[in-house]
């Protein structure tokens, strides 16, 4: 293992240029930021993700963002333990009438300035899940979203580039 | 001798497969829970399907499956849970989801409705929903006991769930589990559906192993309808599955040290997982490889240029997984961590038939791939490891060796790979027939068992992620374990909670 240890230090970074950020994702943003928030926070998110029912797809993708490809860290973007530390607040999954509570809690639990990350399809609007006696419907059905990032799961490079627009235009 | 000879059953269902199914009376039922206590064989899975709930068996040298059905009287059926443990929360559920009531069941508290549905017992007789009750804890009683709360919603990027520990200390003296919290209602959601929506909700029954979830779909589909899938799929589709399989162990193993706060692995295994997904989505389109396998055969066949990305991938990983190996192996404050914590005991395992590296961890030497076996693992050569320490080191070691393993099975299948069509023919035959699939995700078994209802829709399908059988085991394996070590023993079960939920 020390080669291996030896031999990053002469192969250069993973670590691959930023993507664009995403256009449609700024466009949903221009409404949500004002400007006193961007002058405090600064170059920096703090991160708060919560799972209100996906199938753990999307927080698959979500950890991808921290491997040495994509290096969410290098953005000033971070992911936070608890919602008290957090200015974003990510949420996966159709809400599901069990977290619905938890969910909201965790949004009532952060200080604002604060936004709201709906991420995958099935956070737009239940995808596939809706209808069913156990989900409530999309996280905007429960907490306010300031932007979407649909897929199935959405891939790393697609929430780099909503992450990115949303601190565009945050900071 | 086949398991349903030493069970004594009524007539068998026509349009079972490939598995028999019979009725059986009171007496029967009974007979076969002795069984399943005498250890005689598995729980394999216990679902409602009212008037009805079935029961699936498996052989004590797993080489046999049968589905006993029993139909309610009163919406009231024997208890399984009172002499099997295991089947406890089976029960609680049945109960929450179709309001049959185990007779003398030992635990009657609810276990998927946690009281925020507007509706009772969804896919029973439906009834407004009334205020919940309070939901109380098991006790544990003793001086200088505290409890520590955790969940829903948890510190990293993981699933929701509920644990309440009792500490004397840091030593944990109970640990008890609440689930539920991600509830979607799949079953519900599979009734009625076309074979198409079907799959997609399989597949998206637990992330992580969609493609194991979207084979085991297309087993019990193809079995119903008695379809041939043409060979280049079914080594496509093991393909598929061994890929999903390194992925999860990498970033398993990795995970799995970051939590003894050694990131140089998790970092390390992190490249290889994308590597991983990334080969996966030059020859499947999907990083996940999520609809890549459909009832019949496989969506689309692999890309023009995807051997090259799998070849590629394999001599990556086997210029880099030998050192990080290495580096588990000879790293003592890691080891310090991971040796003699979080003992899950060989006769647990056997009594609840835990899937998995759970199982094979603790000696047991289950693999759906090889026993009962499926296409087209039955023509490939591979080993099943099996350990017998049952604790966190050795559910590390069992990746260790199944990445080997899958890395083996790759070559074999890229070398070996048929030429020819990808999709079979499934049309509904107008008659009522059933079907069981049985595969083996990264974390264990997965059981599907549909009923299909002839003109391509289906009836009932029940799903049981190989987590049922495990997540019990971890209460289990944490007693006497410090706190701080939980999330290593969590880690090293990684249980799903959406895969248990539905």
């Amino acid at each position: 293992m020390r080669k291996a240890l030896f031999e990053s230090f002469i192969h250069g970074p993973l670590t691959e240029p930023a993507p664009k950020p995403d256009e449609a994702g700024l466009a949903e943003l221009a409404n949500a930021v004002n400007r006193a928030a961007r002058a405090r926070l600064g170059r920096s998110l703090s991160i708060r993700h919560v799972d209100a029912g996906s199938c753990n797809g999307c927080e698959l993708e979500i950890h991808a963002l921290s491997n040495a490809f994509y290096d969410l860290e290098r953005f000033g973007l971070r992911f936070v333990a608890s919602p008290r530390h957090a200015d974003v607040l990510t949420v996966t999954g159709p809400v599901t009438k069990n977290m619905r509570e938890a969910l909201l809690r965790t949004y009532n639990a952060m200080p604002d300035p604060k936004w709201v990350v709906a991420i995958g399809t099935c956070a737009v609007d239940g995808g596939l899940f809706s209808g069913s006696y156990a989900v409530a419907g999309g996280v905007k059905d429960v907490v306010p979203v300031d932007l979407h990032i649909p897929g199935c799961p959405p891939n790393p490079k697609a929430l780099l580039a909503g992450l990115l627009a949303l601190l565009q235009t945050a900071s | 001798m086949a398991l349903l000879d030493n069970i004594p059953h009524r007539e068998k269902a026509k349009q079972h497969r490939p598995w028999p199914r019979a009725n059986v009376t009171d007496d029967d039922w009974r007979q076969a829970i002795d069984q399943l206590a005498a250890g005689r064989c598995t729980l394999l899975g216990l679902w409602g399907d009212a008037p009805d709930v079935h029961m699936a068996l498996m052989a004590e040298n797993f080489d046999d499956i049968a589905v006993l059905s029993y139909t309610c009287k009163d919406a009231q059926y024997p208890s399984v849970a009172a002499r099997h443990p295991p089947a406890i929360r089976l029960e609680r559920a049945i109960r929450d989801l179709f309001g049959l009531d185990a007779i003398d069941a030992p635990d009657t508290r609810s276990w998927l409705d946690l009281g925020f549905w507007s509706v009772r017992h969804p896919l029973g007789k439906r009834t407004p929903a009334r205020k919940p009750k309070p939901y109380e804890f098991l006790p544990a009683e003793g001086e200088g006991l505290h409890q520590i709360p955790v969940g829903p919603v948890h510190a990293g990027i993981i699933e929701p769930g509920h644990f309440r520990f009792t500490a004397n200390g840091e030593h944990v003296v109970r640990l008890e589990q609440r689930l539920g919290y991600v509830h979607k209602g799949i079953e519900s959601l599979m009734q009625g559906a076309t074979l198409d929506q079907a799959a997609k909700l399989a597949a998206r029954t637990s992330g992580d192993s969609t493609v194991a979830y979207a084979f085991a779909f297309a087993q019990a589909t193809e079995a119903a309808l008695q379809v041939k899938v043409p060979p280049r799929a079914l080594y496509l589709r093991a393909l598929m599955a061994e890929l999903e399989r390194l992925a999860n162990h990498f970033g398993d193993i990795g995970a799995i040290c970051n939590d003894a706060s050694f990131a140089l692995m998790h970092a390390q295994t992190g490249i290889l997982r994308e590597r991983t997904l990334r080969a996966a989505e030059a020859c499947f389109g999907h990083r996940l490889m999520m609809d890549a396998i459909v009832p019949g055969g496989i969506a689309r066949d692999i890309a023009a240029d995807g051997a090259a990305h799998v070849q590629a991938l394999l001599t990556e990983v086997r210029r880099m997984f030998p050192r990080l190996v290495e580096l588990y192996d000879n790293t003592a404050s890691l080891q310090d961590r991971t040796v003699n914590t979080g003992i899950v005991k060989p006769d647990y395992v056997r009594q609840f038939g835990a899937g998995g590296y759970v199982g094979r961890a603790s000696g047991r030497a289950f693999d759906a791939r090889r026993t009962p076996g499926y296409a087209p693992y039955i023509d490939l050569r591979f080993d099943v490891p099996i350990l017998d320490a049952g604790d966190v080191n050795a559910r590390v070691w069992i990746r260790i060796r199944e990445v080997e393993q899958s890395l083996s099975l790759i070559e074999q299948i890229l070398n070996r790979l048929p030429a020819g069509t990808i999709q079979a023919a499934v049309k509904p035959n107008g008659k009522i027939c059933e079907g069981l699939g049985l595969t083996e995700a990264f974390r264990g078994d997965v059981l599907i068992w549909l009923r299909l209802d002839g003109k391509g829709r289906v009836e009932r399908c029940h799903l049981r992620d190989a987590s049922w059988f495990q997540w019990p085991l971890l209460e289990a394996a944490i007693e006497g374990n410090i706190v701080a070590d939980f999330p290593l023993c969590n880690k090293s079960f990684n249980c799903s909670y959406s895969g248990h939920d539905l």
